[in-house]
């Protein structure tokens, strides 16, 4: 029996598993982060980037990171900061029928004026770069006061390094009549590692959608994206949030999604992961930072390949008469990894909750994986809360019966992948992005 | 129509069906009879090509043409549809739905063009009527939630819809009560033509008060082993299933 191996020993080998990234980092990095007016920026940057430097990249002994190895990811070599190539964006694959949206298009992070719709008369609506948006009165409010309060030290990093990224502000009272629709491309033609920061600002009584898609280039080489999203829901206001995942293999992405929401606000996620992008690591944490708050999750992942697919996502109840409502679909096929960790925080201050969980698996491949775990940490005394769990295969009685009244073997598959997302493709708000969800579910089988 | 020469089908390596004789000819209601494990439901699910079910010998030819090679969706496409014993709840697949595609699947095997929505509705609404569906019941998602008896109708309902050429009724008089037993059988006997043909597979002689069939065969240990026309039924109704059991084992012995 090896003796067990002392902890000091155990760190050494880790960090230099991951060297590579982590010392190009800190060489790129230690005496030399981006730097703008105004300057109050640059010690929040600091600090980010020492407690970055303090503990480096997970590793699977982190309970957070159990089933998501990252260390292949990081030990490449990635250019830190490249020219996006704007040449020939190709934004077919991003393209949602019949959708009519105010159009926004980042470049590895940068934004692309030419691709994107001018939004300047539309009132109320106010859409940047973000380095635009440091001398904001809102961006200095809330830059990194929500995201970073976290221990995920990829949030540390984009903090630091960040120098790409999108601001949106929706004005108070300001109620939009279309969506807004980011078409987030991979295009840099050497292998990169962005870091992309958001932020965006729903003011008091402002109602809004934003459907977020990801897409590779043709052309592109693989890339690691490490975005950032702060989002920021100011009383009574409402927010549709869309993540539409279609990338291709060159893709990854690490991202982070902090959700802060004040006085009888709505914010809605809708998480949507296709086959494609080779690892998908998704941070989504709501806070319900005050009473009569509303928060729903919905996420439907199909997996294929060798992918891997992880949806965290934390639920804090901070004050009384809350709703929080998350269902989460998984479906894998091939070799493929679904994990899905969800958990709920109901504070000693969150009385009269009601929060709702669920998370259901199909497994398609016979080689796939599910790994799923429902967290309920409940400190308050009257309160609603459930969560539940399935992972189940095919049901094969179904689909005889679906044949023998002449439905093709492919088709009673789609009808049965789509009855088993229905729980989830049916609370979307918007039907014409539930409308190419179904269509993409149906591409991905 | 359907000829079935010395059919041999086996569950789990156990064989159940010990070569079966069946000739059925358009226009004609054949009801299988026998004890329970004869091997009634086996011939339905072997039929309509459920992959548990293998077949080790034999052949079944539907209009000249070989069944058993056929996947289950082109048996059904072919004209054979089996109404289940046990229809299967399918929550998130409209009822509607399901139809049309089944519907559209058939006819573009055929060669025929989808049906135009207006037309679908029609035959909807007609073949409801038929075996008195509830048209709320037709818009629900597939079987949830249905009783006994709506799943029952819900088979009569697909099998109006869809229009096969064969249709094998898996005790579909099992948990009926008698109400729900004749509006199953009234929709069966109007769609009664001289172009299509029946099994009927039941272990009680009281659906064949509804649906009169042309002739009563009785299936013990995986073979036919008496056939008649509707008295033998009745007899069986009688004498109850040990006196075939009797004399066929005795046959046996000697």
């Amino acid at each position: 029996m090896p003796k067990e191996r002392p902890e000091h020993q155990i760190k050494i080998m880790i960090t230099q598993v991951s060297d590579s990234l982590y010392s190009q980092l800190i060489k790129t990095y230690g005496e030399n982060l981006p730097s703008a007016e105004p300057r109050s920026l640059d010690e929040i940057r600091k600090q980010a980037f020492e407690r970055f430097k303090r503990v480096g990249f997970p590793t699977v002994k982190h309970e957070d990171w159990k089933y998501t190895n990252v260390q292949p990811l990081v030990n490449q070599h990635y250019e830190l900061d490249v020219e996006p190539s704007f040449a020939a964006i190709d934004l077919n694959n991003a393209g949602i029928p019949r959708l009519d949206a105010y159009r926004v298009v980042l470049v590895d992070g940068k934004y692309h004026a030419g691709l994107s719709d001018d939004v300047s008369d539309v009132p109320g609506l106010s859409i940047m770069p973000i380095d635009q948006a440091f001398e904001r009165l809102c961006f200095a409010k809330y830059f990194a006061q929500f995201a970073d309060k976290t221990d995920n030290p990829f949030v540390a990093l984009n903090t630091a390094a960040f120098t790409s990224g999108l601001f949106i502000e929706v004005g108070k009272n300001t109620q939009l009549s279309k969506p807004v629709h980011i078409i987030h491309v991979s295009a840099a033609r050497q292998p990169v590692f962005n870091q992309v920061r958001n932020l965006y600002v729903m003011s008091a009584f402002a109602e809004a959608e934003i459907v977020e898609s990801f897409i590779t280039d043709d052309a592109a080489e693989r890339n690691l994206n490490n975005l950032v999203t702060e989002i920021m829901v100011r009383e009574q206001a409402k927010l549709q949030h869309y993540y539409l995942q279609t990338a291709t293999s060159q893709s990854s992405y690490l991202n982070h999604t902090e959700i802060y929401q004040e006085k009888h606000s709505l914010y809605n996620n809708y998480n949507c992961t296709f086959p494609g992008p080779a690892f998908v690591r998704n941070n989504i944490n709501v806070r319900l930072g005050d009473s009569e708050v509303e928060s729903h999750l919905y996420g439907i992942t199909l997996t294929a390949g060798n992918q891997l697919v992880d949806n965290h996502t934390i639920v804090d109840h901070l004050k009384p008469h809350c709703e929080s409502y998350e269902w989460y679909k998984n479906i894998t096929q091939d070799t493929s990894t679904a994990v899905f960790n969800g958990k709920i925080f109901v504070r000693t201050d969150a009385q009269k909750t009601n929060a709702f969980q669920q998370n259901n698996n199909m497994l398609i491949g016979e080689k796939s994986a599910v790994y799923t775990k429902p967290q309920l940490e409940i400190f308050a005394d009257d309160v609603k809360c459930s969560h539940g769990c399935t992972i189940g295969q095919f049901d094969n009685d179904a689909l005889f019966y679906l044949q023998a009244r002449g439905i093709s073997e492919a088709q009673a598959r789609i009808l049965l992948v789509h009855a088993f997302a229905f729980d989830v493709t049916s609370r979307f708000a918007n039907a014409t992005v539930r409308e190419y969800v179904e269509h993409l579910v149906e591409e991905g089988l | 129509m359907l000829s079935i020469k010395n059919l041999h089908a086996s569950v789990d390596d156990k064989e159940i069906l010990k070569g079966l004789n069946l000739e059925v000819k358009a226009g004609e209601v054949h009801a299988i009879m026998g004890p329970n494990g004869s091997g009634k439901s086996t011939l339905g699910n072997v039929l309509a090509g459920r992959e548990a079910y293998e077949v080790t010998g034999g052949e079944v030819l539907l209009e000249g043409k070989d069944l058993l090679e056929l996947s289950p969706e082109d048996r059904a496409r072919e004209g054979v549809f089996l109404a289940f014993q046990y229809p299967v709840e399918i929550p998130g697949v409209s009822n509607i739905n399901f139809l049309k595609t089944a519907l559209n699947e058939i006819r573009a095997y055929k060669g025929l063009p989808p049906l135009e929505a207006r037309e679908f509705l029609n035959r909807v609404k007609e073949k409801q009527k038929l075996v008195e569906f509830d048209a709320k019941l037709a818009n629900r998602s597939l079987n949830e939630g249905f009783s006994g008896g709506e799943k029952k109708r819900n088979e009569i309902f697909q099998l109006a819809m869809l229009e096969p050429k064969l249709g094998i009724l898996d005790e579909t008089d099992s948990g009926l009560d008698i109400d729900a037993l004749r509006i199953v059988a009234r929709g069966v006997n109007q769609l009664r033509s001289q172009n299509n043909a029946f099994i009927v597979i039941t272990h009680y002689q009281r659906l064949l008060e509804y649906i009169v069939p042309d002739f009563v065969h009785v299936l013990y240990k995986g073979r036919i082993v008496r056939s008649g026309t509707k008295e033998l039924a009745l007899e069986l109704e009688e004498k109850g299933y040990d006196w075939i059991k009797d004399t066929v084992d005795a046959e046996g012995a000697a």
